[in-house]
């Protein structure tokens, strides 16, 4: 996968630790992510998955180790990371087209008075191309579907030419064509360009075929390898330190038996562990 | 025997020129209000903050009573209650839940504390009701010129703004994935806020302010999902709400709020039916 004399990894952590309260979320995260890499990370609610992408965006400072992206420390308002969150369906008269939604990556964090740029409406069109959004660009947000408008996120997250894409759940709620569709663009995007992606999810069904390493998430502690060494019975038992099992069929993959985490939930619903991993 | 109702007295048009030059700035003031609210009220419906603007105009009145009691300056009494509750409110209630609940809690104490001053307050009773239902006919020259100066403030904070606060508004996660300051731009909004509720108050009354912070938007929002023709619309439905209730109030003896009220109800009701129209023939 990486060999020696790689370039600079995309994103490094080494060390990190981060405290809730008076208990550690977890400790001792060691994790080099190169260009173009996939990884899943996976884990039952309230381990801690969501917090570590607001690390690495500067939102929510470590209590020990260091994240660097690019080799620099982390920064809020980084561009060189995109973020796509959770689809939620935006409310159906939201004052908006799809155009704008994109829009919103291109000049959202601008201040100063909203006078058009030359070159805005240009970029909009190439980020609506990319993620095959131009035949409704101009349509009202809230009248499109769920997945029309997770593709117009990712539209979104990709304006300033990433080079890391973190994604939370951005598969959740939506129906399996369209997990299918939002899932080939990030991966289209990651084989063309070369941005790593770190993919937070609690199905690793939809990308299982695309994913290069897991992260597995699990009671303070990690297991980082690809999906064939973490997803095994034996592997997944020892992290959890009771019984899981992996069962395998037709080319999807049931976790059963894991405990729900003690520590506080995640600030966003995820459906209950025990179902898929 | 003389009819309950003469409409000589709710109309007449007599001495309407002098009339109009006399209170051009509470004409200007009103149209200002109007288009500045309007815009206000598009962020307010997106940031589902309509109760809170009730709850910021309870206590602006509150400090207005206040003001009016002890003898300072009204318009400076409104501004202070407003803002201490629409930056409480701010603050304490960054999630909806919340939110609701510190305006469920602060309004009615508000509006008791209103009504308590204006109890003890022995002064020409006028006064009085016009905070509660709007007296911009009865504002002074300099502090028309405070409001006029505020509504631009106003203006100009949210065009620095626009753009951050349009991105928080729709979906504060990404926003601050971003690196839009969430926190700091929520907040400003709230004064800004606070500052136009503050200028409604005197110009429609504290139990109205609604009438031109989330009806003009809500009409709006009716009509188009353009994020240029909605601030617009809304801004131009706010104006004429405001002039056209001035301008008919100038003609009798009623006051200027039920028409500012009643006109921008009838705009929201036209906009609501070609809502409706329109979804049927695109069903058909």
């Amino acid at each position: 996968m990486s060999g020696v004399g790689d370039p600079a990894p995309v994103l490094s952590i080494a060390g990190a630790a981060l405290r809730r309260g008076d208990q550690d979320l977890w400790s001792g995260l060691d994790l080099e992510v190169r260009a173009g890499e996939f990884i899943a990370v996976l884990g039952p609610s309230g381990s801690g998955k969501t917090t570590l992408l607001r690390s690495i965006l500067g939102l929510q400072p470590l209590s020990a180790g260091s994240i660097r992206v690019d080799g620099q420390p982390v920064q809020r308002g980084n561009p060189r990371i995109g973020y796509v969150p959770q689809q939620r369906m935006l409310a159906p008269d939201t004052s908006m087209r799809a155009r704008d939604l994109v829009a919103l990556g291109v000049r959202g964090t601008r201040f100063g008075l909203p006078i058009p740029r030359r070159g805005d409406r240009a970029r909009v069109d190439v980020l609506l191309d990319g993620v095959g959004a131009t035949h409704y660009a101009d349509r009202p947000v809230g009248r499109l579907s769920g997945g029309e408008q997770q593709r117009l996120r990712v539209g979104q997250a990709l304006a300033d030419d990433p080079m890391l894409l973190l994604c939370d759940e951005p598969l959740s709620n939506l129906d399996l064509a369209n997990q299918r569709g939002v899932t080939d663009i990030i991966d289209h995007r990651r084989r063309e360009h070369g941005t790593a992606v770190l993919f937070v999810t609690h199905d690793i069904n939809p990308i299982l075929d695309r994913v290069d390493r897991i992260l597995y998430i699990a009671g303070g502690r990690f297991l980082l390898g690809t999906p064939d060494e973490v997803l095994q019975t034996e592997v997944l038992t020892a992290l959890y330190g009771t019984p899981v099992f992996v069962f395998r069929a037709g080319g999807r993959l049931v976790v059963v038996g894991v405990p729900d985490a003690e520590t506080h939930h995640e600030e966003h619903q995820e459906p209950a562990s025990g179902g898929t991993a | 025997m003389k009819p309950l109702l003469d409409w000589s007295d709710v109309f007449s048009f007599q001495d309407y020129a002098e009339l109009l030059a006399l209170l051009s700035n509470s004409l200007i003031a009103g149209a200002v209000l109007g288009l500045v609210g309007g815009l206000v009220g598009v962020f307010v419906m997106q940031r589902d903050l309509a109760f809170a603007v009730h709850g910021v105009s309870e206590l602006s009145f509150a400090g207005a009573a206040a003001a009016l009691l002890f003898g300072g300056s009204v318009v400076a009494g409104s501004i202070a209650g407003a803002l201490i509750a629409a930056i409480l409110i701010g603050l304490l209630g960054a999630k909806a839940r919340d939110r609701n609940s510190i305006v469920g809690v602060l309004m009615p104490f508000g509006l008791g504390l209103g009504i308590l001053f204006l109890s003890l307050y022995e002064g020409r009773s006028a006064n009085r009701f016009g905070l509660l239902t709007g007296q911009i006919v009865s504002v002074s020259n300099p502090d028309l010129g405070w409001l006029i100066g505020m509504s631009v403030v106003v203006l100009v904070g949210l065009l620095l703004m626009w753009h951050p606060l349009r991105f928080d508004s729709l979906d504060p996660e990404s926003a601050a994935a971003r690196g839009v300051p969430v926190r700091a731009v929520s907040l400003a909004f709230m004064v800004l806020l606070g500052l136009i509720v503050a200028v409604s108050v005197h110009i429609i009354g504290a139990l109205l302010v609604m009438a031109l912070l989330v009806t003009p938007a809500a009409a709006a929002m009716r009509l188009s999902a353009g994020p240029v023709a909605v601030p617009l619309l809304a801004a131009l439905f706010g104006f004429v709400s405001a002039i056209g209730g001035i301008l008919l109030a100038l003609a009798g003896t009623l006051p200027v709020s039920p028409y500012i009220t009643t006109i921008s109800f009838l705009i929201y009701a036209v906009a609501w039916l070609v809502h409706r129209s329109r979804a049927r023939v695109s069903r058909a």
